[in-house]
């Protein structure tokens, strides 16, 4: 009787995006961590990794490896399919086509300080809008939207700044390989 | 190596452009925030509809007394009231919308109203 035998090849790529989505997963447990003043504020520091990935390797690898954060950081942290989940989808797919877009700015003028902005921006929307569609479907949602907007700012500024820092550093020659 | 030449130009533009949009987005999504009009209520039924601009004074008469309302710009409060655990008068000044006093014993209430009618909570 033979064995029928399932051959997943891996390759190179299949190893960067999972080294990338593990490093973005570990910070979104970082983030966790912090003490929040309010639901939804966050600084988001797995966008960093998002950010450094859509600039040395391109959007789609930048997709796969937020796919795959959203997905494990979720089951680690307990929320697969609970509201915070597609929460944290939905704001993950705007940034991302955000991203799509903003990444064809001029180089020279637009770093990812502005793209980080505008995907923080684009991540509290789309959840102000999905909590307002579905969760809370009141125009009460929408009373902390500058509050969100004002930390959107901020946070995205800092994660933007700390992804320049990391892409003005010589790119790595190869992740480690198993 | 410092952080400053990691802002380039377009970044310090959309950053002004991003401030100005959540410095803008205060009065939108704070309109509420902006109380206009007082309601005093006498058993239910409106007493009196007061827009909040001017200093005025309104004696309501209820079961127990005399409700004495203050109203003043942005503003209004019970003064003072005949019912015995004086809830409302302690309540002080109300500001936001939603905001209401009510002085039960004596059938009176305040109630501050905005532009778009609030909810003072909301349970499923």
């Amino acid at each position: 009787m033979t064995r029928s035998v399932i051959e997943l090849t891996v390759t190179a790529e299949d190893r960067r995006v999972a080294w990338l989505a593990t490093a973005a997963v570990g910070l979104s447990l970082v983030d966790a961590a912090i003490p929040s003043p309010l639901p939804g504020v966050k600084p988001g520091l797995a966008n960093i990794v998002t950010l450094v990935v859509l600039a040395r390797y391109g959007w789609g690898t930048a997709v796969w490896v937020s796919a795959l954060r959203v997905l494990a950081g979720s089951l680690l942290l307990g929320f697969f399919l609970a509201p915070g989940f597609f929460l944290s989808l939905t704001g993950t797919t705007l940034s991302l086509l955000t991203l799509g877009l903003a990444r064809h700015l001029p180089k020279r003028w637009f770093g990812p300080v502005s793209l980080s902005i505008l995907a923080a921006f684009a991540h509290i929307g789309g959840q102000l809008l999905l909590a307002r569609v579905w969760l809370i479907p009141h125009d009460g949602v929408f009373l902390l939207t500058p509050v969100f907007a004002a930390a959107a700012l901020v946070f995205g500024t800092i994660n933007g700044l700390i992804a320049a820092k990391l892409l003005a550093e010589p790119a790595p020659s190869e992740v480690p390989n198993a | 190596m410092s952080w400053l030449p990691l802002i380039r130009p377009g970044d310090w533009l959309i950053m002004l452009l991003s401030a100005a949009a959540v410095g803008a987005s205060i009065p939108v999504f704070w309109q509420g925030g902006l109380a206009d009009r007082a309601i005093i209520r006498q058993e239910g039924k409106v007493f009196a509809e007061v827009d909040l601009k001017a200093r005025k004074q309104f004696e309501v008469a209820g079961p127990l007394g005399t409700t004495l309302i203050a109203v003043e710009p942005g503003r209004a409060r019970v003064v003072s009231d005949p019912s015995p655990r004086q809830y409302c008068v302690k309540q002080g000044w109300l500001m936001r919308p939603g905001e209401i006093a009510i002085c039960a014993p004596n059938r009176v209430s305040v109630q501050i109203a905005g532009r778009t009618k609030v909810y003072d909570s909301i349970s499923y």
